[in-house]
């Protein structure tokens, strides 16, 4: 007998609906494996009972055929997500507590389609962060170790997603990507993450970050179960003003499609001063295998590259700095008590928001103050868009774009950082995604000395999310990257 | 553009969020260091370059003006910190 965990979603799809297994089995396995690894700390609440309820009524529906596309599948939810009835917090504390009376949409969708929920999994604070280190229930970890067994961090933000799902507590789970928190911590992890189109997925019941930036995506072990997840959870919503009306292409065909004839850019800026050699290698390797499948390599210039992390540094806080007005010690979430309105309002904000968040919030505060307001923000807008016709131009003559995903592989957990900036540059090669509001897609591509994985991100033109799947499986195929975490449940393979 | 105590104070006092004293220095020394880096800006050339807010591309969709939703008091004051007959309870405001 095979481990059910060794299933992916296509795979336990086929085997729910042929009566191999059920529902309630899977579920249990995947409620055993989160206690089994929960020193990893990437769930902060399992709602094993809900799951099992959840299971049984998939069963039911399975006897009687009529299954949905996820089926009794167990899925794991990043804390950003609103969950009606389960506790909801973005991993923050001025959110303790919170309890919603809805669902958000995108996790509405998956339950429609028969998803089977997990629990609730770590991320950084409101998403602030790449190493799942700011978040209020303490850091998740990797489940890939280092060589002297040091714990590493998992990326963020949606970090305890892609940790759960490499360690095989989920088999597929939901994150956010404002400036690069699927694509990263799937590279750290070695899953795939990807960040649709800005307008895909629904954004109404997500804690917002910054608005014109985040997108919710799926989380999976492989290309085919994340094209799978992406096309239950997406779709237009009328209740977010920037849903797309635009039709869903068919995701799960499109990994069949392959590369022939396809035209890969190749972005010289992406290539950095000290950059790991071995990502370097791996890029390569990429490269030479969409080659082998038929693909034609095009050099191309994105000559903004450079300016994207310090637009985003404005762009987001701004955007957070208003956002984050809401949480005001009246309407929900924690509240310090004092004297007057204003002082509750201070140090309610004070003591429930941690350090980076507040960091964030100053810096929003301060460039869309008066006199800075052009000089900063609309400066970062105008940039935004020039970096967004970089890529149009791009996009005339090529139909996808291969970059590394990250300029590093996983650090230890707790590294000491004196510079915030330091901590930003794990995101140079997402953010621009999110500036100009394309589809990115990260994929294990192999290992670098230290055996911890490295991954590939592929780049598209808006709303074409199909050949993200097409050139990601024809990556998946040639890099048969292995999946063997230390830490992962069911004991190493 | 630099970031001072006086300052850090004022934009803690903007975002209402209490920051004691002796953080403030090190909050501006901070602040500055990320400022400086992204002033790197200033050296592209932005002359005729439309702000870019929303990248869809579409305009944000109109509705008729009517209430879609409405009666739930008990949904919105679910997670209150402190309600009373139905209404939210904060400092008193007006002396």
């Amino acid at each position: 007998m095979v481990d059910i965990l060794d299933l992916g979603a296509v795979e336990a799809r086929v085997a729910l609906d042929a009566g191999e297994i059920s529902a309630v089995e899977l579920a249990s396995a995947y409620i055993a494996a989160a206690e089994e690894t929960s020193g990893l700390n990437n769930y902060v609440a399992l709602t094993a009972e809900h799951a099992l309820e959840m299971a049984a009524a998939s069963d039911a529906r399975i006897a009687k055929g009529e299954a949905g596309l996820l089926e009794g599948v167990p899925i794991g939810v990043k804390d950003l997500f609103c969950t009606a009835g389960y506790s909801s917090t973005a991993c923050s504390n001025i959110l303790a507590g919170f309890t919603p009376t809805y669902e958000s949409t995108v996790t509405a969708n998956l339950w429609r389609e028969g998803g089977v929920m997990l629990g609730k999994l770590n991320c950084d604070e409101f998403a602030m962060g790449s190493a799942n280190e700011t978040s209020a229930y303490g850091p998740a970890i990797n489940p890939w170790q280092a060589a002297d067994g040091a714990d590493l961090v998992p990326g963020g933000s949606s970090g305890g997603s892609a940790s759960a799902v490499a360690a095989r507590s989920a088999l597929l789970a939901t994150g956010t990507d404002t400036g690069g928190s699927i694509r990263q911590p799937a590279a750290f992890c070695g899953v795939v993450g990807l960040k649709p189109t800005y307008g895909r997925c629904s954004r109404w019941g997500i804690v917002a970050f910054a608005s014109s930036l985040d997108q919710a995506g799926p989380f999976s072990r492989k290309v085919a179960d994340n094209a799978l997840m992406m096309q239950a959870m997406a779709g237009f919503d009328p209740k977010d003003s920037t849903s797309a009306d635009v039709p869903l292409q068919e995701l799960s065909a499109a990994v069949t499609l392959g590369v022939r004839g396809m035209k890969i850019g190749i972005p010289s800026e992406y290539v950095l001063d000290g950059m790991d050699p071995e990502v370097v290698t791996i890029w390569q390797q990429g490269q030479d295998w969409l080659r082998a499948a038929g693909a034609e390599l095009v050099d191309i210039s994105l000559p903004h590259t450079k300016y994207a992390l310090p637009t985003y540094y404005i762009i987001a806080p701004a955007e957070a700095s208003s956002n984050l007005a809401r949480y005001d010690g009246v309407r929900y979430g924690k509240r310090v008590e004092a004297e007057s309105l204003d002082e509750m309002y201070a140090l309610t904000r004070a003591e429930g928001f941690g350090e980076e968040v507040q960091r964030r919030i100053m810096i929003g505060t301060y460039v869309l103050s008066a006199g800075y307001y052009d000089a900063y923000y609309l400066k970062a807008q105008r940039v935004r868009r020039l970096i967004r016709n970089d890529f149009d131009t791009a996009f005339e003559t090529v139909d996808a774009i291969l970059t590394p995903a990250t300029p590093s592989a996983a650090f230890p957990v707790g590294r000491k950082v004196d510079d915030p900036v330091t901590n930003f540059l794990n995101d140079v090669f997402t953010v621009p995604a999110n500036l100009a509001g394309l589809p990115g897609m990260a994929v294990p591509a192999g290992m670098n000395g230290d055996g911890l994985p490295l991954g590939l991100q592929l780049l598209a033109r808006p709303f074409d999310e199909a050949t993200l799947y097409a050139a990601g499986q024809v990556l998946e195929d040639a890099a048969g990257f292995v999946a063997n975490p230390t830490r992962r449940a069911g004991g190493v393979s | 553009m630099s970031v001072d105590k006086t300052t850090v104070a004022k934009i803690a006092r903007l975002a209402r969020i209490h920051v004691p004293d002796e953080r403030q220095q090190a909050i501006a020394t901070e602040l500055n260091g990320i400022l400086s880096w992204v002033d790197e800006l200033n050296e592209v050339n932005t002359d005729n370059v439309e702000p870019l807010a929303n990248v869809t591309g579409h305009s944000l969709p109109m509705r008729d003006d009517f209430v879609t939703d409405g009666d739930r008091i008990d949904d919105v004051l679910a997670n209150v910190p402190e309600s009373a007959g139905g209404f939210f309870v904060v400092p008193k405001v007006v002396e």
